[in-house]
């Protein structure tokens, strides 16, 4: 009889902390989606608040005028687009040695390594590289800096989607064309790399995704510009240091604007992670 | 694998590469060529390997290069001195080292607990097809650009965090004996604390992803084994699966130090910027990062850049320590689990 009733005890107590713990966990979740939710939320109802057309045919105006984010976004496509241009073949061939040639010697190994501790390395220093290298050198801010400044940020990410997706086509497909007497380089880029295409292409769009919001590498890269411009030789405006300028100004009608930019930033970036995912999960399936 | 390849391409190509000639042998050109292009997309996959790998010696040199002046000036004591005054041309980089590892670390302390739980629920708890949409949502709040998130902690936290939660921290916590000195001081919405909460949300997903991972390692045969005996799901938890996993749990924690020492935007906007060092968790402060987002682009003097510099440096220095233990650490757990299976 008392054992039955320790017994008990001991499985109510089990099952309790069982039930406590679970039930924690479930609100751990909650509580993560909370904060996604909150912001989005945000995002939605004070950038909608400011949308207008005038957004894309408008330059930014001085405090108390009205104006767009005109030259915000093109200096923002154009040095997100040279640098994903910049990076992402190198990217794809610093891969390509990793996957495809990487099975001996230290190289391989040693860069896969460093890559990862670059891919979450602190972007800021990546913008103090650049500007130590770069900027200082020509004496000025520019565009070209910006870009090569998110050139940087991209590489690690492609090489390491790019690593990742060609590890995953079959030996047998390589085999198969080295019996056919197909030399190497020719199976990498007209086998592994078609076997591998969407894969990374995801890695390239995650990539775009990324550089898309960065901020601080190019605070003392890109600089910023009030005006439309298309030198890259020049300060260049772009949305994220625009955002930040004119969230932190005084002025209500700066501060609006910057959360216009951050909704068009928020939701451009997280339906390109969307669309990679979807397009990666079709590939898998 | 490719040792293998390398020889069965080597003796095919002797003979198949191309069409052989009316007298059996290969046209040597053709041959050469293809061996030639073979070498030179070998040659130039392994020169940008190597271009990647020499990125971060190049970012350390450029680095000690661009500080050279305020390391030759101050040395090492460049690191405990608290004097940040560009007016006078006297720097130390205690205040933001400090504000640094006190956001990281208040950060951790919010963010594992939450990370381990909602780990915890998308592999043991949620239903498969609950699993895939949950589990992007939680990935969703690492694709939400710095800045968002240091707008939206300035705008929108800070002040509700101000009016409803500081007073009430201040009034309970405040006066422990002891650590309330931490909570104790005027609220006002920024600050150190805030700059940890915001860091909090933002490296969960990074936690969480790392500890899926690792937790979808454990074999299924063991966790069976425990559930047959009797277990329940927490037991299975808290002394299979933890224990089996521990080193890459460790490893993701350190992957989420990582990311929470370097990030910049979201701490410039909330930390208040302020070279004071205070015993409040509710005062603002300062972090390396976001020492630098706000100076470094009006800085003029050749001291005060070199000194910014050298923030960046010993940042880069942190976080690549950091990021290569939590590597590291997850390159034991897999060759373990290699070396078992």
């Amino acid at each position: 009889m008392s054992v039955i009733t320790m017994q008990n005890t001991v499985y109510r107590r089990r099952r309790l902390t069982n039930k406590v713990m679970l039930t924690l966990s479930a609100i751990a979740l909650v509580f993560g989606l909370f904060w996604l939710f909150w912001i989005i939320l945000t995002l939605l109802s004070k950038g909608a608040a400011a949308m207008s057309p005038t957004l894309f045919t408008q330059i930014t105006p001085p405090p108390g005028q009205d104006g767009g984010l005109l030259n915000a976004l093109l200096g923002s496509v154009m040095m997100a687009g040279m640098g994903t241009l910049i990076g992402t073949p190198v990217g794809i061939l610093a891969g390509t040695y990793l996957a495809e040639y990487g099975q001996r010697g230290w190289l391989a190994p040693a860069t896969r390594f460093i890559n990862d501790v670059l891919l979450s390395a602190p972007s800021i220093v990546i913008g103090l590289f650049i500007y130590t290298v770069f900027v200082a050198r020509i004496q000025h801010f520019s565009g070209w800096a910006g870009t090569l400044a998110l050139a940087v940020i991209v590489i690690p990410v492609v090489v390491r989607t790019t690593d990742d997706m060609l590890k995953l086509v079959p030996n047998s497909l390589r085999e198969a064309c080295i019996a056919l007497g197909c030399p190497h380089w020719k199976m990498i880029t007209m086998v592994c790399y078609r076997a591998a295409r969407s894969g990374i292409i995801t890695g390239i769009l995650l990539a775009i995704a990324r550089i898309a919001g960065e901020t601080a590498p190019l605070l003392f890269t890109a600089l910023n510009n009030q005006f439309l411009s298309f030198n890259m030789n020049a300060p260049m405006a772009n949305l994220p240091v625009t955002i930040f300028q004119f969230a932190m100004s005084p002025f209500g009608d700066w501060q609006r604007l910057a959360w216009a930019g951050a909704t068009l930033i928020t939701l451009l970036v997280l339906a390109i992670n969307i669309i990679a995912r979807i397009m990666f999960r079709k590939q898998a399936v | 694998m490719s040792a293998v390849l390398d020889n069965i391409s080597g003796v095919i190509r002797g003979n198949s590469s191309s069409e052989p000639d009316i007298t059996g042998n290969t046209p040597p050109m053709k041959k050469n060529r293809n061996a030639a292009m073979d070498a030179l997309f070998k040659n130039l996959t392994r020169f940008f390997a190597f271009a990647v790998l020499s990125l971060l010696a190049a970012i350390l040199v450029s680095l000690v290069v661009g500080s050279q002046i305020t390391l030759e000036k101050y040395g090492i004591s460049f690191l405990w001195s608290s004097e940040w005054d560009p007016v006078n041309n006297e720097y130390g980089a205690l205040v933001p080292i400090v504000g640094t590892l006190v956001t990281s670390a208040i950060a951790l302390l919010i963010a594992v607990p939450v990370s381990f739980g909602i780990a915890l629920f998308l592999t043991e708890l949620a239903p498969a097809w609950l699993r895939r949409p949950l589990g992007t949502a939680i990935e969703m709040l690492a694709a939400i650009p710095s800045i968002i998130y240091g707008m939206w902690g300035l705008f929108i936290f800070a002040p509700l965090f101000k009016q409803y939660v500081q007073p009430f921290l201040i009034a309970t916590l405040g006066n422990i004996p002891g650590a309330g000195i931490l909570f104790q001081g005027p609220a006002f919405g920024i600050g150190v604390f805030t700059a940890g909460i915001i860091l909090a949300v933002m490296i969960i997903p990074f936690i969480t992803a790392v500890m899926r991972d690792v937790f979808e390692l454990v074999p299924a045969m063991l966790k069976e084994s425990a559930y047959g005996l009797g277990a329940t799901t927490w037991e299975v938890v808290s002394r299979v699966v933890l224990p089996f996993t521990k080193v890459g749990v460790v490893g993701g924690i350190m992957l989420g130090l990582g990311r929470a020492l370097g990030e910049t935007m979201a701490v410039t906007f909330v930390i208040g910027n302020a070279y004071r060092l205070s015993s409040s968790l509710f005062a603002p402060g300062n972090s390396i990062a976001s020492s630098l987002a706000n100076e470094f682009a009006e800085a003029s003097d050749d001291v005060h850049l070199s000194a910014l510099i050298e923030l960046g440096l010993i940042l880069f220095l942190i976080t690549t320590i950091v990021l290569a233990c939590s590597k590291l650490l997850l390159l034991r757990l897999a060759k373990s689990e290699g070396a078992r299976t």
